[in-house]
């Protein structure tokens, strides 16, 4: 750590320069409605963007692979086999006598590889010969299945109960919060692990549906904060001598200013969801055979990490990017809903706040 | 404040209460703890089911069935816990009392690695907000948060014990890996300490240099199969010690700070030769304790020879300074024990493990090399715990203190004249403790109970192994026993969170509104 002293006058130049900035912030959104100026902020939050093309590519790519159900209209998916077949098993032109192994190729020919292409069997097969890139589409389909179910259930609990406590305060905010408290005392995998025990052979939907009915805890106790500076502000207190109903103020006035709370800690909370899916059925508390997901998968096959890694890495790289890219749209969610913000100022932009605060001295 | 304390612990038995009788359905709705029976074709098995049937009390409905195990939880008032018996027949408090100490050994020191990393990195980061090294470590700590903790621990078991074994069978650090890991290093620690582009280099340049040489020395010294510190290195690394402690906590402008700190170095080479001898098989952890609790008397008698003002920034960095060095000898001790364990039967050079808590050993009451023995079992279970938990501590801490630095208090420390040190270690840091502090007692009581997969990718029996036991083998009294000790732990430590709140934070008035 480098020690900068900062004498009285550098600290009085960064106040002006400061008022100069805020100035240069307020112009860039005159004009513009809350919702334009949120989606302004999120656009320039790269990493954000990048990661919410990037998670979307995933979703549709998954999802139109292999089982790719819309509604009634049931199809195959673009990919040759689907996670019943069973082709046969790869062995004899793969390296160290490995069975099953990879055919993808991302090296092109003209650098000496194989060409780019993804083969026979891209991401190998497992020790019975089924293909390995249709099972680990299914098993990222059941798990990002799970995690939204959790999100959704888990968001409209949270929200419902957090803004009744928030809004009510009182005997209901009492009674609320201890519930509340109630469902934080009992560890998440723990719940997970008795529901997943029971509930787990009835199918992944049922499983998640159960975990998001613990999941909210978190996000009610965040709305009701909310709720409780909201409720005394002005414009509530408009609404109420306009003789508006209680609910029509919770939902059409508060609500939506409390929106990007939400927004910020659903879309955590789905990376939350994931891992908690994948780790209930590493345990093998979550989903169950026959049904395939990306913990289930990585369970049955880490022993064979020294010798066919790959059965390892592909279900770990799906499970490490949704989560990864979900986190990023959180956090530049959270960049485009905080008003108090503050972007980093480019140096054109320091020198152009300097030459205002000059012209004001 | 009394009555808020009594109202809350009110509370919180009304909580334990209602968690528990939810569980307690639930799990009882959700289990069979006959359906194994069931198919069985022995002959004898209808008297079976009926003999299980009566221990397990299931002629009762489970509503009724929770009022009886309350009652034996409820005897903890007369002196008498009574958790009930496992299916083993075995009683539960028996077994979570052998099961609690390995939770909190394979928790502890992950935590509090955790803890430190993170806050420094934190620190760092929000001090230099928007810089490259700030969005780095954002995407480091978003990429840890995204890691399921069974997938690192899988290849931390191969890349750092089984590779790491191989390789050290024949440690030979080749060239490459020398200037490949200088370059990681220099990387990381200038964009760490380099604030401009000059300084950048100047730190790149020293790092690069600094860890070639050391990789050179562990090389050419056999560090890796026979390290050792010695007095030399002692001596060198406690005045390391005293300039580093100092400068973080008094500033070298505080002259006795520096010369207290400084003497230290002196007396722990001096303490090195004094004690290596009582440092044998037969030493403990209670002699050691003894050693520190002389450590402090003298750090704080030669603290106070220097300082004649001011006394209490010197007392503390002198006493920081003395253990940190003191520990130095500690270190040294276990460094000479490597050879030895590497050459225990059972260990055959191959030290890292991947599974277990500890090993049998040819001499099991030698007391440094079962120590060691335990802390290298604790090596890989640490470091994914730590990973995963380190980058909350991260974002946390960058987040609050960013927070702190817009106050005005920090402005008016700043335009007050202060030196940048003082307003950040001194005003913004100690600011940025208070939600911190919270956050880590909940953690900590969290951890026990949510370090179920790393216990069970580990092969360790602390709570995680029981509890995952009881799921699945039924058993309900085990179950409720580990939730019973877990989520205690939990409302405890959040009531604590909300006194310690309160004591740290003077604005904050525990009782007032709520």
């Amino acid at each position: 750590m480098k020690i900068r002293r900062k004498s009285k006058e550098q600290a009085l130049e960064e106040l002006t320069i400061e008022s100069g900035e805020n100035a240069i912030a307020n112009k860039e959104v005159e004009g513009l409605t809350q919702w334009q100026i949120i989606r302004r902020r999120f656009f320039k939050h790269k990493a954000a963007v990048a990661s919410l093309i990037f998670l979307t590519f995933i979703i549709v790519f998954v999802f139109s692979a292999v089982d790719a159900n819309f509604g009634p209209i049931k199809t195959k998916g673009w990919w040759k086999w689907s996670p019943d077949d069973l082709p046969d098993l790869r062995f004899g032109d793969c390296p160290n006598d490995t069975i099953g192994c990879p055919t993808i190729s991302i090296v092109p020919k003209f650098l000496g590889g194989a060409g780019i292409g993804l083969g026979e069997h891209p991401f190998g097969q497992d020790d019975i010969g089924r293909d390995y890139f249709s099972l680990v589409m299914k098993g990222t389909q059941r798990s990002i299945q799970v995690m939204f179910i959790i999100g959704f259930f888990a968001a409209i609990i949270g929200t419902v109960v957090g803004a009744v406590a928030g809004y009510y305060r009182g005997i209901v905010d009492n009674v609320l919060m201890r519930f509340t408290d109630f469902i934080i005392t009992i560890p998440a995998v723990i719940v997970g692990s008795v529901i997943g025990a029971k509930f787990g052979n009835l199918g992944a939907i049922i499983l998640a549906v159960y975990l998001g009915l613990f999941a909210w805890t978190g996000l009610s106790r965040l709305v009701r904060g909310e709720f409780l500076t909201l409720r005394e502000r002005e414009f509530v207190d408009a609404a109420r001598v306009a003789g508006a109903s209680t609910r029509r103020i919770i939902f059409k006035h508060i609500l939506p200013n409390a929106v990007g709370v939400i927004i910020v800690s659903v879309t955590l909370l789905l990376s939350g969801a994931i891992l908690l899916e994948t780790a209930l059925s590493y345990l093998g508390f979550g989903v169950v055979p026959p049904d395939v997901s990306l913990g289930l998968l990585i369970n049955q096959y880490q022993d064979a990490f020294t010798t066919r890694p790959f059965l390892f890495w592909y279900p770990g790289f799906f499970i490490v990017s949704i989560a990864l890219s979900i986190n990023f749209i959180g956090d530049g969610l959270r960049d485009a809903f905080d008003p108090r913000q503050k972007r980093k100022i480019t140096k054109k932009e320091k020198q152009n706040a300097r030459a205002i605060a000059r012209n004001q001295a | 404040m009394l009555a808020f304390i009594a109202r809350r612990i009110g509370v919180l038995f009304l909580i334990l209460f209602g968690s528990s009788f939810i569980l307690y359905n639930l799990a009882a709705i959700a289990g069979d703890p006959i359906g194994d029976l069931r198919f069985s074709d022995d002959p004898e098995i209808q008297a079976q089911i009926r003999e299980l049937e009566e221990f397990l009390r299931l002629d009762v409905p489970p509503p009724l069935r929770y009022f009886i195990w309350l009652r034996g939880v409820l005897g903890i008032f007369t002196g008498n816990l009574d958790l009930g018996l496992t299916r083993l027949r075995l009683p539960v408090s028996g077994e979570i009392a052998t099961a609690m100490p390995i939770t909190i050994r394979l928790v502890i020191f992950a935590t509090i690695f955790a803890i430190f990393v993170g806050i420094a990195l934190g620190i760092v980061t929000a001090l230099r907000q928007y810089s490259r090294f700030d969005y780095s470590m954002t995407f480091f700590a978003f990429l840890l948060f995204s890691l399921p903790i069974f997938w690192v621990a899988v290849l931390l078991k191969q890349y750092l014990a089984i590779q790491f074994n191989t390789f050290l069978s024949d440690p030979q650090i080749t060239t490459s890996w020398k200037i490949g890991i200088g370059l990681v290093g220099s990387i990381f620690w200038a964009s760490l300490l380099g604030s401009k582009r000059g300084n950048f280099w100047k730190v790149f340049g020293i790092v690069f240099v600094a860890t070639f040489a050391f990789l050179t020395f562990v090389d050419e010294a056999n560090w890796l199969t026979d390290p050792a510190l010695g007095p030399v290195l002692i001596g060198l690394l406690a005045v390391g010690i005293a300039f580093g402690i100092t400068y973080l906590s008094t500033g070298f402008g505080n002259k006795a700070a520096l010369y207290a700190s400084l003497t230290m170095a002196p007396l722990t080479v001096i303490s090195y030769f004094l004690v290596s001898n009582s440092l044998n098989s037969s030493s403990s952890i209670p002699q050691l304790l003894r050693y520190a609790l002389i450590t402090i008397v003298v750090a704080v008698a030669v603290a106070l020879g220097f300082a004649r003002i001011d006394r209490g920034p010197v007392v503390r960095t002198t006493i920081i300074t003395a253990l940190l060095s003191g520990h130095l000898i500690i270190v040294d001790k276990f460094m000479q024990t490597w050879k030895p364990y590497m050459e225990e039967g059972s260990v055959s050079f191959r030290p890292i493990p991947t599974l277990g808590q500890a090993k049998e050993l040819l001499t099991p009451n030698e007391f440094w090399i079962s120590t060691l023995d335990i802390l290298v079992h604790l090596f890989l279970p640490t470091i994914a715990l730590t990973l995963i938990s380190f980058a909350g501590y991260i974002r946390y801490s960058r987040g609050t203190l960013l927070e702190v630095l817009n106050q005005d208090y920090i402005r008016t420390a700043r335009a007050k004249g202060l030196n940048e040190r003082t307003v950040i270690m001194r005003h913004a840091f100690r600011n940025t403790l208070i939600p911190l502090t919270t956050i880590m007692v909940v953690d900590f009581a969290g951890i026990v109970g949510g370090a179920i997969i790393t216990e069970r990718v580990f092969g360790w029996y602390g709570m995680g192994t029981l509890f995952n036991r009881a799921i699945t083998s039924q058993d309900l009294n085990l179950l409720m026993g580990v939730f019973f000790i877990t989520a205690t732990l939990a409302v405890m430590a959040n009531l604590i969170a909300d006194l310690l709140y309160s004591a740290l934070d003077p604005r904050i008035r525990v009782g007032s509104g709520k």
